[in-house]
C-alpha cells in the first residue's frame, strides 16, 4: 500500500510547525530585530498551510497544470519583504531549509518500518523544497535588485544639479563616478541649461569624482566638446593632484581644455573672460 | 530647386538654415557660400543652425569643410544656435568640429566675429581678453 505523505503531514501539521520554529530559532534564522516572533510564526504557519493544501490537492489529482502557484506566490512575497528588510540570503535560505528538515524528520518518524517508501517520499519532498528554495532565491535577488535600481535612479537624479553661479556662468558639481549613462544625463542637463539661461561659460567641477580613468576622461572631453559646439566655453575644475597624475600617466590629452585646480580659480577665469571684476568695497566710498 | 539664402551684412555673410539639410542642399550651400566669400571678399561667415534638429556625419563634415575653405579665403566661420541634441549627436559621431568657432545665438556670434576681426589691426585671431581690465 503506497504511503500518503500528504495525509501524514496534514495529521502532524502542528508538530511540523513546532519543529520548524524550533529549527529556525536554532539556526538564528529568526531575526528578532527585523521581525517579531509572533509575525514569524504566523508567516511560517501560513506557508505551511498553503504547502500542505497544495500537496493534498495534488494527491487528489486536482492540481492545476502550473503546479505550486499559491505557495510560490506566498514565498515570493515573503522573500521580497525579507530582501527589503535586509535579511541575508543565508537567513532566507535557512528559513526554507529548516522546513525541509522538519518535514523529512516527521516522515522518518511516521514511516519507520518501510525504508523504500520513506526513501521515495523523502526524495519527493527534497526535490519539492529545493524547487521552492530556488524560486524564493530568485525573488529574493529580484527584490534586492529593485532596491539597488531604485537607489541608482535616485543618485542619478539628485547628483546632477546645474547651478547658475553668476549671470552667464553655470557650475555643475559632479559627485560620484562618471559612467556613460550619467555622462549622458549630465550633458543633457548642462546643454539644456545653457540654452535656457544663455550662459556662455560652464564650469564642470570634478572634485567629487573619486577616480578618473581613460573612460571618464573621454566622457569629460565629450561634454566639453558638446558645450563648445553649443557656443559656450567649458572649464574643468576641482582636479586633485592624484587625478592630474593619473591623467598624465594614462596619456590623456587635456591640452585643448581649460582646467583649473579649484572652483574659485575657475570662477576667477570665468569673470576675466566675461570682463567682470570682483572688488572689495573700501569703507571711504560709502 | 531649394536654395538657402546667403545674406550679406557689411563684410560678413549670414546664412540661416531654416529647413533640415539634405545632402544635395548642403553641397549647394557649400559651393554657393564659398563663391560668395570670394566674390565680396567676406571677412566672416555666420551660420545659424538653430532650426536644424537632425544632423548626420555628412552635415558635420560640410560644416567643417565650410570653415576650412573660408579660412583659406581669409574669412572666419562662426556656427551659432546649435541645439543640445545636435551637439550631443556630433560629439557622439566623433565630430567635435575643432576648426569651427561657435556661439550661443546670432547676437553673440556677431559680437564674436567683430571681436575676431578688428577693423584695421591685421586679421590675427584675437580672443576677447583685454589685459588692462585686470
Amino acid at each position: 500500500m503506497p504511503v500518503d505523505s500528504s495525509k501524514i503531514f496534514q495529521k502532524k501539521k502542528q508538530h511540523i510547525l513546532e519543529t520548524w520554529i524550533k529549527n529556525q530559532l536554532a539556526n538564528d534564522a529568526l531575526r528578532e530585530d527585523l521581525i517579531s516572533n509572533e509575525e514569524a510564526r504566523n508567516q511560517s504557519e501560513e506557508l505551511l498551510d498553503a504547502l500542505l493544501n497544495k500537496l493534498h490537492s495534488e494527491k487528489q489529482g486536482a492540481a492545476p497544470a502550473d503546479g505550486f502557484d499559491p505557495v510560490i506566490e506566498l514565498l515570493e512575497t515573503l522573500s521580497i519583504t525579507r530582501a527589503r528588510k535586509g535579511y541575508s540570503p543565508r537567513e532566507t535560505g535557512a528559513f526554507l531549509f529548516s522546513l525541509k528538515d522538519a518535514l523529512i524528520k516527521t516522515l522518518s518518524e511516521e514511516i519507520k518500518d518501510d525504508p523504500k517508501s520513506l526513501y521515495e517520499e523523502s526524495l519527493k519532498i527534497s526535490t519539492l523544497m529545493d524547487d521552492l528554495t530556488i524560486a524564493s532565491f530568485e525573488t529574493f535577488i529580484k527584490g534586492r535588485e529593485e532596491v539597488i535600481l531604485r537607489q541608482t535612479d535616485e543618485i542619478a537624479e539628485i547628483s546632477t544639479p546645474v547651478i547658475r553661479v553668476w549671470d552667464g556662468i553655470l557650475a555643475l558639481p559632479i559627485i560620484g563616478t562618471l559612467d556613460s549613462s550619467r555622462t549622458q544625463v549630465v550633458m543633457e542637463n548642462l546643454l539644456s541649461q545653457i540654452v535656457a539661461t544663455g550662459s556662455s561659460i560652464a564650469i564642470l567641477d570634478i572634485s567629487g569624482v573619486p577616480a578618473v580613468d581613460s573612460l571618464v576622461a573621454q566622457h569629460l572631453i565629450k561634454t566639453v566638446s558638446a558645450t563648445r559646439l553649443m557656443g559656450a566655453e567649458c572649464i574643468i575644475s576641482g582636479i586633485r593632484p592624484e587625478i592630474a597624475q593619473t591623467v598624465v600617466h594614462l596619456g590623456i590629452d587635456l591640452s585643448g581644455i581649460v582646467t583649473k585646480s579649484s572652483l574659485a580659480s575657475a570662477l576667477n577665469y570665468a569673470f576675466a573672460a566675461l570682463r567682470l571684476e570682483v572688488r572689495k568695497i573700501s569703507r571711504e566710498t560709502k | 530647386m531649394d536654395k538657402i539664402p546667403i545674406l550679406k551684412m557689411g563684410s560678413f555673410l549670414l546664412v540661416t538654415i531654416q529647413v533640415d539639410l539634405y545632402d544635395r542642399l548642403a553641397l549647394n550651400l557649400e559651393s554657393d557660400l564659398i563663391q560668395m566669400v570670394d566674390k565680396i571678399g567676406a571677412k566672416g561667415v555666420l551660420i545659424d543652425i538653430s532650426a536644424v534638429n537632425i544632423v548626420d556625419s555628412f552635415m558635420g563634415r560640410i560644416l567643417g569643410n565650410i570653415a576650412s575653405m573660408s579660412r583659406i579665403l581669409d574669412a572666419q566661420t562662426v556656427v551659432v544656435g546649435m541645439q543640445p541634441a545636435v551637439a550631443i549627436t556630433l560629439v557622439e559621431l566623433g565630430l567635435p568640429l575643432n576648426g569651427v568657432r561657435t556661439a550661443l545665438n546670432v547676437e553673440k556670434g556677431m559680437a564674436l566675429l567683430q571681436s575676431m576681426i578688428p577693423p584695421e589691426k591685421g586679421d590675427e585671431e584675437n580672443i576677447e581678453d583685454d589685459h588692462n581690465s585686470f
